[in-house]
């Protein structure tokens, strides 16, 4: 649940609904195209079929063809006109349909959204929030699985987001696109429809039974740059996000583990704060991502908490990521950072 | 083994072996030079379609040239925009101011004032026509040989000599390479040095622009070199699908550094030629006519104005001087091809029109280019007093830190801290100035 300092007033007594991640997302765009005329949203299938994972559904019915429509197969020209559109003033919400997808993209996003601001000294600005799914488990193979994240973190002018629960994908979603600065928003598709815990040969359950799909009603925003604590816990730290808050907190439950999870929902900036408070309470850090582990996000959170943190550690800092391989289509579960990969992690840490 | 169905099994043969064409420039250093090649048609021959055509009615002029200067520096033809002598003096100055402008900063680097500079000579008209056929709230997404537009603008050129310098009155704070501009109140796009970006960004624009109900265009430039990035392939796509109020300047100076324009497929077809598979409007306009740029582009916003869609105009020209400063072109072409360029100066065909008019003379010409010098002359000493490069009179330090974001994050601050410490560290007495 949303911690009370975060919580407008009258959000606290806001009436929920049960939503998976799809439908909050859905909901926060809609409020926003609703509350501000400037929101415009397009992507490839994002128009009259409402988007392949249906996160656009019935808006192109709802606010006109003129503010939701298809585009081209050209993810260069999908930021590149983003970046003009808020050149003029709007607010521009593409989807990029895969983040697979997002590299013709990049340079766009690279050389020109992020730097707009910085290159111009504030005369023009891209207000643009980039929505991608992200993140395997599905099947995908090699194109429709990655966790480029880190290539967006490195980059200085991007803001990154990336949610876990339907009621954080909401207020987070909203947060990003009322911000002034470009936000890449990577959305975990492995959890659009539940919380996906890792244990892919156990059924999943719906997001009806998880409390993180209690979604207010109307319009709230969850401040970027603040981590959620998940659990409060002794034994040790673990720092994630995304899909692996779920595995994180699954194999913790099963191995009886009085973690600390915390879920970082904004990449950059860094709730560095709720990093440093929890690692130095217990001393010991499990670092969790599903992306390719070389320069991976893992590697800066690791440097972070060595600088930082260094005499309160206990142990060596663990990091359980993707192998440095593509994608691999049949063995996507050797690939996942699963219970066991994390498994072994904790039995070090509690063992040093 | 199991015959193949479907395979005509390998066809090698006798054939000779396969070759790579590689593109070759008509002429290298020390060759003579000879344009006899190159086909001209005569002014004023290309017919005018109405601006509301449909986009395959222009195709013949997509390999033709549009031109409206004859070689008696008449105005000749459908294409005549019949500009009074008031506008062509106007459109002559900035011209030539541009090209004055240009003359000091070039020099301004090689004496040490700044680290990069940028000349448009022989290519004023592809700006300074083509704003003058704009609103001036039009949006110009530009390239980096662009200075013309601000200038017919009005924009103040001691202000783009602080951005040259990157000294303290900078606007950009000295964050950009020099000539790099920005001015929102002129609606003039931020440049960037990746090349083509601008072009996908022009019809974001204009299609923000037809999404509110506007009555604004948007215009972009790129040159022929940088035409091959997939950048032009998105901007053309969206704004044919769109149908976007947008102009796309294709400026062909022949040279992008030293590879000429065979290596954006010049040999092949003219540039102007691809609005036809795009299914957009397309012209192909002599570069060093004003009045043919100008009748272009003016056709073109008035088409995009009333919903009649995008154009691309092929503006050809010619590269007089080198790329930048950092490139001596005497390395891989012959100095010849400007000396024999057929086409002409823009400056001098306009200049020659009005006196041709009666509405100019050479006295007033050489009287005008004094005073431009002198224009330039003060604004550089007005703008060196806010210092040149690397002269120790930039922006305040922490303004490097200010603009990646709307706020500065922590991780930001702590590394701005760090940077003062290591100026004091280095400097013990220095102090940041207000």
């Amino acid at each position: 649940m949303m911690s009370q300092e975060e919580a407008p007033l009258s959000l606290a007594k806001a009436p929920t609904r049960r939503l998976n991640m799809i439908e909050a997302i859905n909901d926060a765009l809609d409020i926003m195209m609703e509350r501000d005329p400037d929101v415009v949203i397009f992507g490839e299938d994002v128009g009259y079929f409402g988007g392949v994972f249906r996160a656009t559904a019935g808006l192109q019915k709802k606010h006109g063809k003129n503010r939701v429509f298809d585009t081209p197969i050209n993810e260069c020209g999908i930021i590149g006109a983003a970046v003009g559109m808020a050149a003029y003033g709007l607010r521009p919400v593409p989807e990029i349909q895969f983040a697979d997808y997002i590299y013709p993209g990049y340079d766009q996003l690279v050389s020109e959204a992020a730097r707009l601001r910085y290159r111009s000294a504030g005369e023009f600005i891209a207000p643009i929030t980039v929505r991608s799914p992200f993140g395997g488990g599905i099947f995908g193979g090699q194109t429709h699985s990655q966790s480029p994240e880190a290539l967006f973190t490195h980059v200085a002018g991007l803001k990154t987001v990336i949610p876990s629960t339907p009621h954080d994908a909401k207020g987070l979603l909203i947060a990003a696109i009322e911000d002034n600065d470009p936000v890449i928003f990577f959305e975990p598709k492995r959890i659009y429809n539940g919380p996906f815990n890792g244990y892919y040969d156990k059924p999943v359950e719906p997001w009806a039974r998880h409390e993180g799909s209690a979604v207010p009603e109307g319009y709230y925003s969850i401040p970027l740059g603040k981590a959620r604590t998940v659990q409060e816990g002794e034994a040790l730290t673990v720092l994630a996000y995304g899909t692996m808050i779920h595995v994180a907190e699954a194999v913790c439950r099963e191995k009886g583990v009085d973690a600390e999870i915390i879920d970082l929902r904004t990449l950059v900036p860094i709730d560095i704060e709720a990093v440093e408070k929890s690692v130095q309470k217990t001393g010991k850090c499990l670092i969790v991502h599903e992306a390719t582990r070389t320069c991976g996000f893992g590697a800066e959170l690791s440097a972070l908490v060595q600088e930082r943190c260094f005499y309160h550690l206990e142990a060596p800092i663990e990091r359980v990521t993707g192998f440095d391989t593509p994608y691999p289509h049949s063995l996507e579960w050797a690939y996942f950072p699963g219970p066991v990969r994390i498994g072994e992690a904790i039995d070090r840490l509690l063992k040093a | 083994m199991a015959k193949r169905p479907a395979s005509a099994g390998t066809i090698g043969g006798n054939l000779p072996p396969l070759s790579l064409h590689v593109p070759e420039p008509h002429f290298r250093p020390g060759d003579p030079v000879d344009y006899s090649w190159l086909e001209i048609p005569a002014a004023g021959a290309a017919a005018r379609p109405d601006e509301a055509c449909s986009p395959a009615e222009t195709q013949d002029l997509c390999f033709g040239l549009v031109r409206v200067l004859d070689e008696d520096h008449r105005a000749v033809g459908p294409w005549d925009p019949a500009l009074d002598p008031e506008t062509l003096r106007r459109m002559l100055r900035a011209m030539a101011l541009t090209r004055a402008f240009d003359d000091r900063m070039y020099r301004g680097q090689r004496q040490g004032k700044t680290s990069f500079y940028m000349k448009c000579t022989g290519e004023e008209a592809t700006s300074v026509a083509a704003a003058f056929a704009l609103a001036d709230d039009d949006m110009v997404f530009p390239s980096y040989r662009q200075q013309g537009i601000l200038i017919a603008r009005g924009y103040p050129i001691v202000e783009m000599i602080n951005q040259i310098y990157s000294n303290r009155a900078d606007k950009l704070k000295g964050r950009q390479l020099p000539i790099m501009y920005s001015s929102r109140a002129h609606s003039f796009f931020t440049i960037s040095g990746n090349l083509a970006t601008q072009y996908p960004q022009a019809a974001g624009w204009a299609m923000a622009s037809a999404i509110k109900g506007d009555t604004r265009i948007a215009a972009s430039w790129v040159g022929e070199g940088s035409s091959s990035e997939g950048d032009f392939h998105a901007a053309l796509t969206f704004a044919a699908v769109y149908n976007a109020p947008v102009i796309y300047n294709l400026v062909n100076n022949q040279w992008a550094i030293s590879s000429f324009s065979g290596f954006a497929g010049a040999e092949r077809t003219t540039f102007a030629a691809r609005a036809v598979g795009y299914g957009v409007a397309g012209l192909r306009v002599d570069g060093n006519d004003p009045l043919a740029v100008y009748a272009a582009v003016r056709w073109a916003a008035n088409r995009a104005r009333s919903g009649g869609g995008p154009t691309l105009i092929e503006h050809f020209t010619y590269r007089a001087e080198g790329h930048s400063t950092s490139d001596d072109p005497g390395q891989y072409r012959s100095a010849q091809e400007r000396e024999e360029w057929p086409l002409g100066d823009p400056v001098n065909r306009l200049k020659q029109h009005l006196i041709a008019l009666g509405e100019w003379s050479e006295e007033r010409h050489a009287a005008m280019d004094l005073e431009l010098a002198e224009e330039v002359k003060a604004a550089t000493k007005e703008a060196e007093k806010n210092g040149i490069l690397g002269h120790g009179l930039h922006h305040p330090f922490h303004t490097m830190f200010e603009d990646v974001f709307e706020d500065l994050p922590w991780h930001l601050q702590e590394q701005a801290d760090q940077a003062i410490r290591e100026r004091r560290i280095k400097w013990p007495s220095w102090k940041e100035y207000e």
